[in-house]
């Protein structure tokens, strides 16, 4: 709880000041282990998700510092592989797959529906849990030997490893059923939850965004479980399905694997583009551009997903038809994507852009995911994959869209939502340079990796020949500057906690219903209730200089019930 | 929070604004949540399907060695169960407490009654060692052949003249494996079984396959009936508690949903293990 | 479609320069070109797009920026005709690149029916390219200016065999056959990677093409076969042990390595790992390398691959001959 214990505090000193809020209506760890408040589960979700970023991150500077020479630098061929491994396992099991969702889609949901949580509140704690239970199977496996498969756990040397395999897989099926869960619930309680007036098309984009993931959530993750299970049973049983020995076939494998897995990339895609949504619309002062295009289209990224799981394998020797069908499909994703980059570029236009933090981390998702979905083309393309597949271009393509988008939209949206979360704002000049520094590490880091990839560096490889020292070199220190600006980010957030200056009850300017409670809000959300509108017509807010935020012209305008209703 | 007319209700939660919406929404809920059950079998029976055709004989083969006759007995006394709990959702509705409790006991009897038989039709395979591969020994003889057509296989993997075979192996993408078992097929393996009480069936190579698969299914099926005991004797502790008496029948209701899933699951187990060859 | 044909063929009749560019090592295989035109359509495309959003997004930034007496002034808010355009015109150029992809993917995997056929096998953590007349090499020697086929499997785990300069890549899945090609341009040397991850030493599973000049490739193979014959068992032997693999885990300075050295271990008396030992005679050299499960060296996995059927008598002879030689024991 290392974050959470400050931002009591933070509230403690003024409680006699401040009304109740979540955060301090009640005391001690154990009101935050059993609560059933969506607020404080995402709260919860949110320190232990950014801790494993953390220790998935010190994984990443090691290996890069490994890579700094060919041969061995600082670790030899064995814990290199474990190292990637965990990297990559810890990064995306742990950190990106709950990410947003688990920890902003909890928080923000159900304030943006104007109800008072989540339709399944025990289920949404039970989640939680789940997830603890799995990243302690996941981690200890680090203790037990570490796994030295890669995140894919491809058979047959899954297998036949020696390391410890078992517990890393159980880790990913128990989070895979706490994935599971918190989609589950997101789907009933955007079906069921909504309030009067917030039709399909009226509900925020942020909505869409979380509802598609949800369905992708249930449909593909329950695979994933299956496929684990099995590979365990291969490892204890020795089944012999993926085992040629035995008949089995070790590519079937990667079919169930890839089937999530694939679906799974816009697990962590759709709700960095829901937030993208929300920043470009607030910040641009004006109404989102496209609305429906945008909604649809996150519903066509979730459908298609399903279909093109097959362009990862387009070298392990499956029919040439199938390659080509999985080829077609993987580029009719890329549409639904430029549609809605094309819009929010256009959301811009003749609006009034304010550069705050969040919108910095806006611009340069713009600007990062452009690139990393362009590179997806080179990949998507039979003959150019056969070139780069199982290359650092193939690595440099997922950093652009994991890192460069989600893990940037996930940071504007914490910035985003950070007042509301904490009653606190940060200091906009720190904000301002950490967005900085991790966007120049960040190309630093990987945009010399397009290069080596195409020019042949295949991945994993501890060791390289020394035509690509120097690209390897660059990456390395692009990762420190990159390292540098999250603890610049981790520095000043903790700090707001603190000593930060209290948050107005919407700082931004934005339209969507969780602007109209108090930050933080009270336990039960609202005091009201309210006839939704449409959530991007900003005309009717004001910024009132007194409270250093912004205000409804006319406060009743979409209340039902006159305010001050308290328990 | 704000005094609505359900505050009083004890069986609303308060997030929720009344009684038909907290239904509505466990209802989706459990609907999605069988959803992703249905993937979770389908994966294996996606498994399944592959490796049997790609190896029929050995399914062929296996099935000889499951009772039909307890197969259907089986199927038989999960359709009552799934029969009485939709009656006793019925009886939580009508507020008939009395009836509800026997339904669900009888439910759980059958339950019981379905894992008895597993285990019956369990030790009669343990006893002749028809288990998961690692544990596959119903011949002693079998261990040896089993490595002398690896040596085969392992020839004739690097002698050039397997070469002809491999355009069509490329073209067809996901096929059999090539090494192990086509190097020697399953014929030129056959061993004469002569298990008594049985008819004598030509053993394919790597028949243990089959009785994986088969453990795999019934085990996780079972661990689904085990859980749905579970529940239904919760829903019992909750009758016995009063909990059903204001006609509040939603859990009742969501477990039948559950326990008609995994009635419907053991249908396809018993028609894809027991039955077709 | 038909316009589309023509197209490719004229690109296709690009000249096939061989230097290497900013993106692409050498092109030095006659299917490399696809590749490579491809590549460059797609990067264009990209470069296109990409500075298209950005550069609005900085235009608009700097135009639209909140400021002193600038407010933000209506606009629609949509535009159907808009949304189709940024629509349609991805589509159309994906549905080329997904066109041309597929049709440089049919030319890279179908070889003709005349190629020159070597069987390659992977194993952790080194390759065996086996030629017509059962020569086994570790590097792939290759003539130049001819269709090459490999057919390749694995003996344990999944590989993939991976020609930068060639721009050719498969995997060799255990239990099954796959298959590559290719025709290089030019004599030469280039790097051979494995590009599946294999476990420890996957990054040093490289191997060396060597592209031949016309005619030199058949008198390569013709002495390098007979190499029994021209060589001493002992020479014989030591080129065994390092085209055959046994180096990758077999030191012969005395240093454990995934298996034990094989210094001095001709007949002198090794512990078993169940309990026994026993004298490291040809008998049980031979057995080793043919069955090496049979007896295993106590303190090590039994993961030595067996070599039956991939290692003729006379090269047994020459490696135990080698291995004595190693003990001083001629
Ligand atoms: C956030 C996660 C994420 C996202 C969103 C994507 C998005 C895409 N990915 Fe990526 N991908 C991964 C994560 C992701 N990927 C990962 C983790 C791997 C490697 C796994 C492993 O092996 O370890 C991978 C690997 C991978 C491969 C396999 C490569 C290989 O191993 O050989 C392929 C091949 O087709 C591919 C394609 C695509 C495509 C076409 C998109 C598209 O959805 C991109 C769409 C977006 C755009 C196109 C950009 C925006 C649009 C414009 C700027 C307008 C102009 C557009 C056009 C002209 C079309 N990806
Ligand atoms: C979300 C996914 C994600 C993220 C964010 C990252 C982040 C990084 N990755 Fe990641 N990477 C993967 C997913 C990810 N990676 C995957 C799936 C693989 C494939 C593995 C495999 O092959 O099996 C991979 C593989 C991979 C490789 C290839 C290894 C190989 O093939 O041999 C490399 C090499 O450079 C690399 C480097 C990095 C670096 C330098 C970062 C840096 O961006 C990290 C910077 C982050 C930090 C330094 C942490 C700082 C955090 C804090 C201070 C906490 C506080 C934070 C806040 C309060 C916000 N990664
Ligand atoms: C994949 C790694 C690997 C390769 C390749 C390999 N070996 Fe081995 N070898 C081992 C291991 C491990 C052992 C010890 C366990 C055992 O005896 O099986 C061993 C044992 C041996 C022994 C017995 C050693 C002793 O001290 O008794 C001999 C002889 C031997 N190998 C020879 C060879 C030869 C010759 C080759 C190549 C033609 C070869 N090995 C290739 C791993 C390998
Ligand atoms: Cu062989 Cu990697
Ligand atoms: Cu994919």
């Amino acid at each position: 709880m290392a974050v959470a214990t400050p931002a009591l505090a933070g509230t403690d000193t003024t409680d006699n000041q401040t009304p109740k809020n979540y955060l301090n209506a009640s005391r001690g760890l154990l009101s935050w282990f059993f609560t059933l408040d969506h607020k404080r589960i995402g709260v919860m979700y949110l320190i232990a998700i950014l801790s494993s970023f953390f220790l998935g991150g010190v994984f990443a500077l090691l290996l890069r510092t490994e890579l700094l020479t060919p041969a061995q630098t600082i670790m030899d061929a064995d814990t290199y592989n474990k190292m990637f491994t965990l990297h990559g396992a810890v990064m995306i099991f742990l950190f990106i797959i709950p990410g947003i969702p688990a920890t902003l889609g909890n928080f923000v949901l159900p304030l943006m529906l104007g109800a008072k949580d989540v339709a399944l509140p025990r289920l949404n704690l039970a989640s939680f849990w789940l997830w603890m239970i799995g990243a302690v199977f996941a981690v200890s496996s680090i203790v037990v030997g570490a796994v030295d498969t890669g995140w894919t756990f491809y058979t047959p040397y899954s297998t036949t490893t020696g390391t410890a395999v078992i517990s890393m897989t159980l880790g990913a099926f128990i989070l895979g059923f706490s994935s599971i869960f918190t989609g589950l619930n997101f789907i009933v309680t955007i079906h069921k939850m909504r309030p009067e007036g917030m039709t399909w098309f009226r509900m925020p984009l942020f909505l869409w965004g979380i509802y598609s993931t949800a369905i992708i959530q249930v449909l593909a993750t329950p695979v994933l479980g299956i496929t684990l299970l099995l590979l365990v049973a291969e490892r204890t049983l020795g089944v012999g399905i993926f085992d040629p020995a035995l008949g089995g076939d070790p590519v079937l494998y990667q079919h169930f694997f890839w089937f999530y897995s694939h679906p799974a990339v816009y697990i962590m895609i759709l709700p960095a583009m829901a937030i993208m949504s929300e920043l470009m619309s607030v910040f641009s002062g004006k109404h989102i551009f496209g609305y429906r295009f945008i909604a649809w289209s996150s519903v066509a990224i979730a459908l298609l997903s399903f279909l093109v799981w097959g362009h990862h394998m387009f070298t392990s020797g499956q029919a040439g038809i199938t390659n080509m069908i999985f080829s077609a499909l993987t580029f009719s994703v890329a549409i639904p994507s430029a549609v809605k980059v094309f819009n929010w570029v256009a959301t811009m236009y003749k609006g009034s852009i304010r550069l705050a933090t969040p919108m910095l981390y806006a611009l340069s998702f713009l600007f990062l995911f452009s690139i990393g979905g362009l590179t997806g083309l080179f990949l998507g393309a039979l003959s150019t994959d056969v070139h780069l597949h199982d290359t650092y271009f193939v690595v440099a393509h997922f950093h652009y869209v994991m890192f460069g988008g989600t893990v940037i939209a996930f940071l504007g949206g914490l910035h985003y939502w950070w007042p509301k979360m904490f009653g606190r704002m940060y200091s906009e000049r720190w904000g301002s340079i950490a967005a900085l520094l991790v966007f120049v590490g960040f190309n630093l880091t990987f945009f010399s990796q397009f290069v080596m990839g195409s020019q042949g560096m295949p991945r994993r490889y501890f060791n390289y020949v020394d035509r690509f020292t120097s690209y390897h070199q660059i990456s390395t220190i692009g990762s420190y500057v990159l390292g540098l600006g999250f603890f610049v980010i981790a520095g000043y957030l903790l700090h707001s906690l603190v000593r930060g200056d209290r948050a107005p009850a919407n700082p931004w300017g934005g339209a969507t219903l969780e602007w109209e409670t108090s930050s933080p809000p009270p336990p039960h959300n609202f005091d009201c209730e309210f006839r939704a509108g449409d959530p991007y017509d900003l005309d009717d807010l004001r910024y009132d200089p007194e409270i250093k935020g912004h205000v409804r012209r006319d406060p009743e305008s979409i209340r039902l019930h006159p305010k001050g209703a308290q328990q | 929070m704000t005094g609505h007319a359900h505050a009083q209700d004890p069986n609303v939660a308060h997030h929720f604004e009344n009684a038909d919406q907290q239904y509505q929404s466990a209802k989706l809920g459990m609907w999605v949540f069988l959803a992703t059950e249905i993937l979770f079998f389908g994966g294996l029976f996606c498994a399944y399907a592959v490796y049997r055709a790609n190896h029929p004989e050995i399914f062929v083969f296996g099935h000889h060695f499951l009772d039909k006759s307890l197969g259907a007995l089986n199927t038989v006394i999960l359709i009552c169960s799934s029969f009485t709990i939709a009656w006793a959702v019925r009886a939580a509705q009508l507020k008939q407490i009395r009836l509800l409790k026997v339904l669900l006991a009888l439910t759980l009897a059958c339950a019981a009654g379905f894992l008895s038989v597993k285990y019956v039709e369990y030790s009669h395979k343990w006893k002749h060692g028809l288990l998961w591969a690692s544990r596959y020994s119903p011949e002693a003889h079998h261990g040896e052949q089993r490595d002398h057509a690896e040596e085969t296989g392992a020839e004739s993997a690097a002698s050039g003249e397997t070469t002809e075979s491999s355009p069509e192996a490329v073209q067809e993408g996901l096929e059999r494996s090539k090494i192990a078992p086509a190097a020697s097929g399953p014929a030129g393996l056959a061993v004469a079984d002569e298990r008594p009480g049985e008819e004598i069936v030509a053993e394919p190579k790597n028949a243990q396959v089959y009785f994986s698969i088969y453990f795999l299914l019934t085990g996780l099926h079972g661990i689904h009936v085990l859980g749905g005991m579970g529940a239904m004797a919760w829903l019992l502790s909750l009758a016995r508690r009063g909990a059903f008496d204001t006609g509040h029948f939603t859990k009742v209701d969501m477990v039948a949903l559950y326990w008609h899933l995994v009635d419907l699951i053991w249908i396809y187990l018993f028609l894809l293990l027991y039955l077709i060859d | 479609m038909m316009d589309l044909q023509i197209a490719s063929n004229l690109l296709s009749a690009l000249p096939e320069g061989t230097e290497p560019s900013m993106w692409m090592p050498p092109r030095v295989s006659t299917v490399a070109h696809h590749v490579d035109w491809l590549f460059n359509f797609i990067l264009a495309v990209s470069v296109f797009f990409f500075l298209l959003i950005v550069v609005l997004m900085v235009l608009f930034v700097i135009r639209y920026r909140r400021r002193e007496g600038h407010q933000a002034e209506d606009s629609p808010s949509h535009n159907m005709a808009l949304e189709l355009t940024w629509s349609l015109i991805p589509l159309a150029l994906v549905v080329v690149i997904f066109f041309f992809g597929f049709k440089g993917f049919l030319d890279m995997t179908t070889s003709p029916a005349n190629a020159y056929e070597i069987l390659v096998d992977g194993q952790k953590w080194n390759w065996s390219f086996t030629y017509p007349n059962g020569y086994v090499d570790s590097n792939l020697h290759a003539p130049v200016q001819r269709p090459v086929r490999l057919v390749m499997t694995s003996a344990d785990v999944i590989h993939s065999l991976y020609v930068p300069a060639f721009r050719i890549k498969s995997d060799l899945v255990p239990g099954r056959y796959s298959k590559a090609w290719f025709e290089a341009t030019e004599p030469g040397q280039y790097e051979l990677f494995c590009a599946e991850y294999c476990g420890t030493s996957h990054s040093d599973m490289i191997a060396q093409v060597i592209v031949h000049p016309p005619g030199e490739f058949e008198k390569w193979l013709e002495q390098a076969s007979n190499f029994l014959e021209t060589m001493t068992p002992v020479e014989a032997g030591f080129k065994l042990y390092q085209v055959r693999g046994c180096q990758q885990c077999h030191s012969v300075d005395g240093s454990a390595k995934t298996g034990p050295t094989l210094l001095g271990i001709f007949g002198h008396t090794q512990a078993l790992a169940d309990g026994g030992s026993i004298v490291a005679d040809e008998n049980y050299i031979r057995e080793s390398i043919l069955e090496p499960a049979a007896r295993v060296v106590a303190g090590y996995e039994p993961v030595m691959p067996t070599y039956q059927g991939r290692i003729k008598d006379e090269e047994i002879t020459a490696i135990i001959e080698y291995l004595k030689s190693l003990s001083g024991t001629e």
